[in-house]
């Protein structure tokens, strides 16, 4: 029977949006008690160092310290501050505190007091002494560097990710299909570059933080701004070797996570605290802090191989990544993956043979982490500026090369577990995105005459959908008085708004009002498990547990209703307002419905359903950038972008959007602005928003986006992802651009004025 | 040392110390919409009015305000969701920890220029930073805002 659906794509308000925009109390910071106790840390100032002696006696007598913890009074037990489904891929390296640093801003102890002077004056106290090591700085030689990152024994890795320690390998490994060789030598043509990404901070507005107190009984409660519950809970277990039943981890509003916090930054250290002392204790990261001891996008270097006929056809690609996941190994094995599994198979459709191969490796900088895009975004930004580089060397224009090799609806793609493609409108993104643009109109590159050039360029994109076989995504939904219904989940809504797409996804099964649900989440007590909110899962995987649960809610309403009514719960049918028999004679409305079942009721009216997906359905898009560039300065003003998305069904057009828009301006960030330096000790120098650029509104251009449909039958109304795939253009598309511009091609991010300037200059002596 | 302000129309006496910073101080005093982004006068999020004219509280020292009035998010509650509708009706406010620095900013632009142009309302407003939108829903949401208030006939 073919429904019209009345609350999906359309553009519903956030349950909470009034309380945002006005500005109500109700994140982190806004709730902690009062009675907090400070916490602070100490950095390291080195790269790479052994305390050889700490002296805290004088930072204790500071009056109103609490408490001062260094590594000589930390459970000796590794683990990982990353969030993933135990086993976790990222090696078990960390203690809360080391006695080895291993970046610049390393954790030599924590601080406790009353209030910020004290705990300010005792950090100044606390006398350490090191022994400054050598560290590996280049990650381009860090792999069996004579000097090691992790050396201790007590390192481990729990899953089979090539990691080794004794050669600073977090993760290695080989994806292959074809004969490589024999088609590449085959090819009319090959092409051969490098690239280089940078690690990019998600400089969220609210910075990492995290509160923890006893609760009555005697349980760690610990609240965070954390995109992930339950594996807080169970990286705490491991960090302070207590039960996992003594431990309680719940989320207020999250001011923006875009992956920073699928990453225990800062929770081991306040939950530390509280356990030790038994009183509330919080710390708030400054923004220094979150910018040099955060966890930000992996840093890698890519060298794409593309082999190529003279029409155009791309038959074979060969890829190598090396990562640089820092002083410890959060995300690192599966951050690699992407660059190159959500790269290649945008090029499936005359793919005789891929490899892809990869090396993580330990470094003493900044560890890196879980960052939107979480490697696609590096490993589109090679792949796409190679093709729009083989389109340039064959004169072919770079829709038309995409148009021959783009994956599309119905194919196989070896390079991607051999996942089918149910719903693909890649074609369809990148048809509109040339209307919109006015691609066939638009030279490459035009002389303005007054010293500027204007140029196009464009870029394809994909991500996924979830992790597929391992993420877990669970909803309860309960029927209550008045038939007003309360949706439990384990999903973290960081801004994204997932708290109402869920909320709609359920009010359009239960046929009723958006305000009739309440979403409430997430709390490792008391909601569903839910493996959190990351990997592009949220929609499509608790998304569908939603629709399972409400599913199942309704059978049980209808037996109820059926007792009511005296007939066969399979004869009714169920409306917005209750439920009727067939031929509509008889009736119960909702209310009466709800008020039976809490009198003399046995069958449930609370339906959990735990829904997991074999597969990873990949949203798609183009990106399409104009741009003018001062050929006087280099400097590169971008005036017009056009994204067209293919998310599957979207559920709220409002929020599709603002996520395409937030992702394009991250992107385009990326592209041109957001650098990081470090100096020869290995200090960054990017670490406030003064140096760290992020784009304001004069920066962004005009961002027109616009959404293709498809309908991908796993997921709930046949939706996919949207919070990742969008970041992914802006950097090749702008690079494209700014090549046509100028005639140098930009490998390494961001592109800035000098960079352009230069590149422009040394074209001109070359030729 | 003691200082006699208003926050929000309403007489306050406290004792700070010398330092203490504007945001810091109003944060004590239950004004939890003041927001803090960055160290460095960057971000925006901290902006309140000091006798009108929006400054950033993180870099105003608390002993400045010592005799003045001081307006924040929540003494705009009309203002606030007024204009707050038209942007939750973009889905612009995603986290929403940007949003009190950024409407206390737009506010004080529709006060001083009732009719901006787009380029203006990016001039004014490029101090207020996002992470989440992009902008683009912002602006539509301040340009839905400014055509009903056209259309109300009245001022902003
Ligand atoms: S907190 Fe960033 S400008 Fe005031
Ligand atoms: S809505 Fe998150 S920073 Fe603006």
């Amino acid at each position: 029977m073919e429904k019209k659906l009345s609350l999906i794509n359309q553009p519903i308000r956030k349950k909470d949006a009034m309380a945002l925009v006005c500005g109500k109390p109700v994140y982190l910071d806004d709730i902690a008690p009062k009675d907090c106790l400070i916490v602070k840390l100490l950095h390291s100032p080195h790269a790479h160092a052994l305390i050889e002696e700490i002296d805290t006696g004088a930072a204790e007598k500071v009056p109103g310290i609490e408490a001062i913890y260094t590594y000589k009074d930390v459970p000796q037990k590794r683990f990982t501050m990353a969030g993933q489904t135990y086993p976790e891929p990222s090696p078990y390296d960390r203690l809360i505190l080391d006695r080895r640093m291993r970046f610049v801003g390393d954790v030599v102890a924590i601080v406790a007091g009353e209030n910020e002077k004290a705990v300010d004056r005792a950090l100044k106290l606390i006398k350490v002494r090191y022994q400054v090591l050598e560290p590996v700085l280049d990650f381009r030689r860090a792999k069996d560097a004579d000097v090691l990152v992790h050396p201790e024994e007590s390192w481990r890795a729990l899953c089979e990710v090539g990691a080794d320690n004794r050669r600073n390998l977090c993760a290695s490994g080989v994806d292959e299909d074809g004969n490589l060789q024999t088609v590449m030598e085959d090819c009319e043509i090959v092409l051969e570059h490098t690239f280089h990404t940078k690690a990019n901070q998600q400089a969220m507005m609210e910075t990492f933080r995290t509160y923890a107190s006893i609760d009555t009984y005697g349980r760690l409660h610990v609240v965070s701004s954390t995109q992930i519950v339950f594996h807080v809970r169970r990286i705490l277990a491991h960090a302070l070797d207590i039960p996992k039943s003594k431990i309680r981890v719940s989320k207020p509003r999250i001011g923006g996570g875009f992956g920073a916090k699928q990453t225990c930054v800062t929770e081991v250290f306040p939950a530390f605290v509280t356990w030790k002392t038994k009183k509330p204790a919080k710390l708030i990261f400054t923004r220094q802090e979150s910018q040099t001891a955060g966890s930000p996008r992996h840093e890698m270097e890519m060298r794409v191989k593309v082999g190529a006929m003279r029409d155009g056809t791309i038959r074979a690609v060969d890829f190598y990544t090396l990562s640089n996941t820092g002083a410890y190994g959060e995300h690192g094995p599966t951050t690699v993956g992407l660059s190159g599994h959500k790269s290649i198979p945008l090029y499936n459709a005359n793919l005789e043979a891929f490899r892809f191969q990869y090396d993580v490796v330990y470094t003493n900088v900044q560890a890196a982490g879980a960052y939107r895009g979480y490697g696609a975004t590096q490993g589109i930004f090679a792949l796409e500026s190679m093709v729009n580089e083989l389109a340039d060397r064959l004169g072919i224009d770079p829709a038309v090369i995409r148009e021959k090799n783009m994956i599309r609806e119905g194919q196989v793609a070896a390079s991607y577990y051999n996942e089918q493609m149910n719903a693909c409108a890649l074609d369809r993104c990148v048809a509109r995105a040339k209307e919109m643009f006015g691609w066939d109109e638009k030279p490459l590159r035009q002389d303005m005459g007054n010293g500027k050039v204007r140029a196009k360029g464009m870029a394809m994109a994909m991500q996924g959908s979830g992790i597929s076989g391992m993420d877990v995504g669970s909803a309860t939904i309960k029927l209550n008085d008045d038939g007003f219904y309360v949706l439990s989940i384990g999903a973290a809504d960081m801004g994204t708004g997932c708290d109402t797409t869920l909320a709609q996804i359920a009010a359009e099964c239960m046929e009723c009002d958006l305000d009739n649900v309440i979403v409430y989440g997430a709390d490792s007590d008391s909601s569903p498990y839910d493996s959190g909110s990351y990997a592009s899962s949220t929609i499509y995987v608790t998304g569908k547990a939603v629709e399972k649960a409400c599913r199942e809610l309704r059978e049980h309403m209808s037996v109820i209703a059926a007792g009511i009514l005296d007939c066969p719960p399979q004869e009714l049918i169920f409306a917005a307002d209750g439920v009727a028999t067939a031929d509509g004679g008889k009736k119960v409305s909702l209310g009466e419905l709800a008020e039976r079942s809490m009198n003399g009721n046995t069958e449930t009216v609370q339906v959990t359903v735990t829904h997991s997906s074999p597969v990873s359905p990949p949203p798609f898009m183009a990106g399409m950038a104009e741009v003018e560039v001062d050929m006087e300065t280099g400097a590169v003003e971008l005036l017009d972008y056009v994204a067209v998305v293919d998310c599957g069904t979207p559920i709220n057009s409002n929020l599709v959007r603002v996520q395409t828009e937030g992702g394009l301006a991250q992107g385009i960030g990326m592209a041109l602005y957001e650098d990081i330096h470090y100096d020869a000790k290995g200090r960054i120098a990017e670490d406030s928003l003064m140096q760290y650029k992020i784009p304001t509104r004069l920066d962004t251009g005009r961002l027109r986006v616009e959404f293709e449909g498809s309908y991908e039958k796993t997921g709930p109304f046949g939706a996919k992802s949207i919070g990742e795939v969008v970041i992914n253009t802006p950097a090749p598309a702008i690079a494209h651009a700014v090549y046509n511009a100028t005639g140098v091609w930009h490998r390494e991010l961001p592109i800035t004025p000098e960079k352009v300037l230069m590149g422009i200059l040394r074209r001109e002596k070359e030729e | 040392m003691q200082i006699e302000l208003w926050i929000n129309e309403k007489k306050v006496r406290a004792a700070i110390e010398p330092d203490t910073l504007l945001i810091d101080f109003l944060r004590e005093q239950g004004c939890s919409s003041v927001k803090r982004g960055c160290e460095t006068s960057n971000c925006g999020l901290c902006t309140v009015f000091m006798d009108e004219k929006p400054v950033l509280s993180c870099s105003v020292l608390a002993a400045r305000a010592d005799g003045h009035h001081i307006v924040t998010l929540e003494g705009l509650k009309e203002e606030a969701e007024g204009f707050g509708a038209y942007i939750a009706d973009q889905g612009a406010e995603q986290c929403g920890f940007c949003n009190p620095g950024f409407m206390m900013n737009a506010i004080a632009m529709f006060r001083e220029n009732p009719d901006p142009t787009d380029d203006e309302i990016r001039e004014y407003l490029s101090g207020n930073l996002c992470r989440c939108s992009g902008y683009e829903g912002q602006m539509r949401g301040i340009k839905a805002y400014l055509a009903f208030c056209r259309q109300k006939g009245g001022q902003a």
